[in-house]
């Protein structure tokens, strides 16, 4: 193992990061606006046709929301405009990150995820990439302000409070699982952010208002969707890591503190999945029982490491 | 399930219909006044709800919360006693509660047993109404296709014949009936959930078993010193009530040579970097001997019982000559580490042999070390410049008391400092003598060597969870990404209608596009700009492909 730090890429790292966490807040500000001007009128036109369904036979179009992007009548031109640089410098960000990312792997020449630093400028990328990969075929803009905002303050704790030099890790991380099990938990969190975000807005938005959000079964759909994906995935991350604990501590499984609440978030999006199943709890209910659950996984992400003692302990948060 | 015409429930996705059902099921059924048979029926019902589920599952998330937040002992028994020491009382009422074994506790299993047991209940009956469903023929084609969520009619001299076989191309499977087509596809979805729910079964028997047929044993080794596979090799060894002695790896090892490596510079200084334990090994007393450099993430296998390398420390050697001048004690003693980052450990000398009275020592050994003021301390863990620091006591050592001791511990009760006790005193450097007191003797400090800890395990479960646990997620993609649907499509008077209904939640918008593929397919003609402009009953005008409009997903309610 190579001890060398190669220090200009570090620090380049580091200058990217920063970067992008600008990035990030300026291409928010860009979908507010475009939310905040460039929506309206659509919200009247959809507004007018609730109304119109609402007194005739209730058609299915009504009540299922306009995340289609309905064109209305003229939004103001200029905000639409913000909005597509929004998604512009979304992109721009993206890179910084990725590039903030890669700079800082090679720069200590191992897997950038390794402590917890790493490990949240990550997470937030994941979730920034899952945004504008699911953008590409969805009408999600709508999502874009309240993303990048997650981003920018996730890269922003990340800076102030749980940066750590770039340096070598642990003997127990040097194996091939660190990309299997740490880079499918990081997938699966960024698209689990995802959904954690459709859910409280469709905690915040009132059905049968106008609003600049979309319809509630809208947010739904959107976070239902990010859910069913990294459901799969974070149960690999699960099962990837009980194998890398098989090889590295003696045991699969052994109630490790960080294992208890990858194990309790799992159970708990199991709920949600079995509430949207059931009758009664779909709806407001199921997007509660999803917030819990990605309670448990902000939780296990950042309360485990510093609450508890564990064999989890290379997380390396400054003191 | 559903009768498979029965538009309304057929438009409702399985589960929800399932669940009502079983709501007025229940409703029917509440058990007043009923007899045992009645009782117990209402049970097996209630446990087997999705409900039930649910609530089972809450249960078992909040059921293990506790077990991050108090210390357990099958983790690290050392917090636990810890505990009970800082706050007895309290202790005594979370034992109570298996607060501190939580995952063994008797709530804890009830919990999952139940919830085991409801999923098998749930699981089983689905299972065989699924081998009947696979087994029958797609449902025939309701009256008004145009009524479906997903429908398009269209002029034009398809037959049946041709529609079925574009049908079946797509992997659909197909019927033919008195003018219609019906075609179903997507039973994977629920193979694959019901392959998840078993599986989960099979992990939780397997870990299970893993637990009655296993072994785990720790073991510490210094440089030089060999291990062998049987109980009473082992400092702490615990196995499954179903091992026997026998049934134990007959391997053996020596520990050639342990090597660590660590930071030398710089903010992270000292952390470690690589950890190299050099075995010679031998799988069964008449094998041959092997070489295999053991590291962590990579255990020593023979025949599936693992050798890992869990911790190392220091292991200075000592040779005591006591007050008659004979050599009582000459060999390594274990050192215990207080702080990682230096390395500065402690460890007890107990020569019970000395004469005349018998010896024990305190030692603090420091591996890298360096003056500081009045004091010496070590700054790295490496062993650059090691010195051991070292108390001597006098008297009894306590040992014939019949009390279990721990190595780790110095019993001073009967015994008495010899000379002035300072709590610094001169280290000694490799080679050097230190004479005792009151003629009590010399302890030399003869070299360092260093220690290994071992974990030992043999679980047959481990396979058995891992294919569990593979079968699991893949039972969970197909469940989780097929779409189970039908399409129908009836020809008269040279007017085709085609209509498509999707059973699953969430599929709609997908299912949507998938639906106008096949309508482009059976027309046969290449895609249209504009396939609402030759629709006979015009259907949503702002919506081109009929009721299938990409937002519209009224089979999801
Ligand atoms: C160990 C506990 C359990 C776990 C972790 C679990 C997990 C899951 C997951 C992740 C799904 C999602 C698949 C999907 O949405 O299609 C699911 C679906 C389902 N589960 Fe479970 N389950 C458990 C126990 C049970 C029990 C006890 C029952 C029956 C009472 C049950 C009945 C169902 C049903 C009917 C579905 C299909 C729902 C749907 O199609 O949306 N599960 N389960």
């Amino acid at each position: 193992m190579p001890a060398e730090v190669n220090e200009s890429l570090a620090t380049l790292s580091d200058q990217l990061i920063l970067a992008t966490v600008l990035l990030y807040l300026a291409a928010m500000i860009c979908y507010a606006l475009d939310l905040a001007f460039g929506r309206a009128r659509t919200v009247v036109a959809v507004r007018r046709r609730q109304l119109v369904g609402a007194g005739g036979p209730a058609l299915p179009e009504d009540t299922t929301g306009d995340t289609t992007e309905d064109p209305g009548p003229q939004p103001a031109a200029w905000a639409v405009r913000a909005g597509t640089i929004g998604v512009v410098l979304t992109w721009i960000a993206w890179a910084g990150n990725l590039g903030g990312i890669l700079t800082r792997g090679i720069a200590v020449d191992r897997w950038p995820w390794a402590n917890m630093y790493e490990f949240v400028v990550a997470i937030c990328f994941a979730a920034v990439t899952a945004f504008l990969a699911l953008l590409i075929r969805q009408p999600i803009r709508f999502l874009g302000a309240f993303v990048t905002v997650t981003a920018a303050l996730g890269l922003g704790f990340a800076v102030l409070f749980l940066h750590v030099q770039a340096g070598p890790v642990m003997p127990a991380l040097h194996s091939y699982w660190i990309a299997i099990h740490v880079t499918a938990a990081i997938v699966a969190s960024g698209l689990f952010i995802l959904a954690g975000v459709c859910a409280i807005l469709y905690l915040i938005r009132k059905d049968g208002r106008p609003s600049v959000l979309p319809s509630r079964e809208g947010l739904e759909r959107v976070a239902h969707r990010a859910i069913v994906i990294s459901f799969p995935i974070w149960t690999f991350a699960v099962i990837a890591g009980a194998l890398w604990a098989d090889r590295a501590w003696g045991r699969y499984w052994g109630w490790d503190p960080k294992e208890v609440w990858a194990f309790v978030t799992w159970v708990v999006y199991a709920a949600y999945l079995h509430a949207r199943a059931t009758a009664g709890w779909r709806g407001k209910a199921a997007m509660v029982v999803s917030l819990v659950a990605f309670a448990c996984l902000l939780f296990n992400l950042v309360g485990v490491n510093i609450f508890f003692s564990g064999l989890h302990s290379y997380a390396d948060v400054p003191k | 399930m559903s009768a498979p015409d029965d538009l309304a429930s057929a438009v409702r996705d399985e589960p929800a219909a399932q669940e009502q059902a079983e709501q007025q099921a229940q409703e029917r059924t509440k058990p007043v006044g009923l007899g045992p048979v009645g009782w117990m029926r209402w049970t097996w019902r209630t446990l087997t709800s999705m409900r039930t589920a649910l609530i089972l599952l809450f249960l078992f998330a909040l059921g293990s919360v506790p077990g991050s937040v108090y210390p357990q002992r099958s983790v690290d028994p050392g917090r636990v006693a810890q505990y009970f020491k800082n706050n007895p009382t309290q202790a005594k009422w979370l034992d109570r509660f298996w607060l501190f074994d939580v995952f063994s506790s008797p709530w804890f299993a009830a919990i999952y047993l139940l919830l085991f047991i409801s999923l098998a209940g749930c699981v089983f009956p689905r299972a065989l109404t699924h081998i009947k469903e696979i087994r029958r023929r797609p449902p025939a084609a309701p009256r008004n296709l145009l009524r479906l969520p997903h429908s398009e009619a269209f002029e034009g001299g398809l037959t049946l014949e041709e529609a079925a076989a574009a049908l079946r191309r797509r992997r659909f499977r197909v019927v033919t009936g008195d003018g219609w087509v019906s075609a179903e596809k997507g039973y994977l979805r629920e193979t694959g959930n019901l392959l998840f729910h078993v599986a989960l079964l099979v992990l939780l028997f397997a870990v299970g078993a893993g637990g009655l047929f296993g072994y785990r044993g720790n073991v510490l080794v210094v440089e030089g010193d060999g291990f062998s596979n049987a109980v009473a090799a082992y400092d702490r060894f615990m196995p499954g009530s179903r091992v026997t002695a026998e049934s134990l790896e007959p391997f053996s090892f020596t520990l050639k040579d342990f090597q660590a490596s660590y930071v030398a510079a710089g903010e992270k200084q000292g952390q470690p970097l690589d950890y190299l334990a050099k075995l010679t090994v031998q799988d069964s007393p008449t094998a041959a001997p092997r070489e295999v450099d053991l590291k962590v993430n990579d255990p020593l296998d023979v025949n599936g019982t693992l050798t890992y390398l869990i911790g190392h420390g220091y292991a200075p050697t000592f040779r005591v000559t006591d007050g008659k001048g004979q050599v009582a004690y000459d060999g390594p003693v274990p050192c215990l580490a207080g702080d990682q980052a230096t390395y500065t450990s402690e460890c007890v000398i107990k020569v019970p042999d000395a004469q005349p009275t018998q010896l024990g020592f305190l030692a603090r050994f420091l591996p890298t070390t360096v003056p500081n003021g009045d004091a010496w301390v070590s700054i790295f863990p490496g062993a650059a410049n090691p010195t051991v620091q070292v108390f001597p006591f006098g008297g009894d050592l306590g040992l014939k008391s019949g009390q279990p001791q721990s190595v780790y511990q110095l019993d001073t009760t009967n015994l008495k400092p010899l000379g002035k006790m300072s709590a610094q005193p001169t280290p000694l450097n490799v080679g050097e003598t230190k004479e005792l007191a009151d003629g009590a003797g010399k302890i030399q400090f003869t070299g360092v060597k260093e220690w290994i800890s071992l974990q030992i395990t043999y679980d047959p479960g481990r396979e058995p969870a891992l294919l569990a646990a593979a079968a699991a997620v893949i039972g969970l993609v197909l469940s989780l990404t097929i779409r189970r649907r039908r399409v129908w499509v009836r020809v008269k008077d040279g007017t085709v209608t085609v209509g498509g209904l999707t059973r699953t939640e969430g599929g709609g918008a997908a299912f949507a596009e998938e639906f106008t593929q096949i309508v482009t397919a059976l027309r046969g003609d290449p895609p249209a700009d504009d396939p609402s402009a030759d629709k006979p009953d015009g259907g949503a005008p702002d919506a081109p492909t009929g009721n299938a409009a990409p937002g519209a997903r009224p089979d999801e309610e």
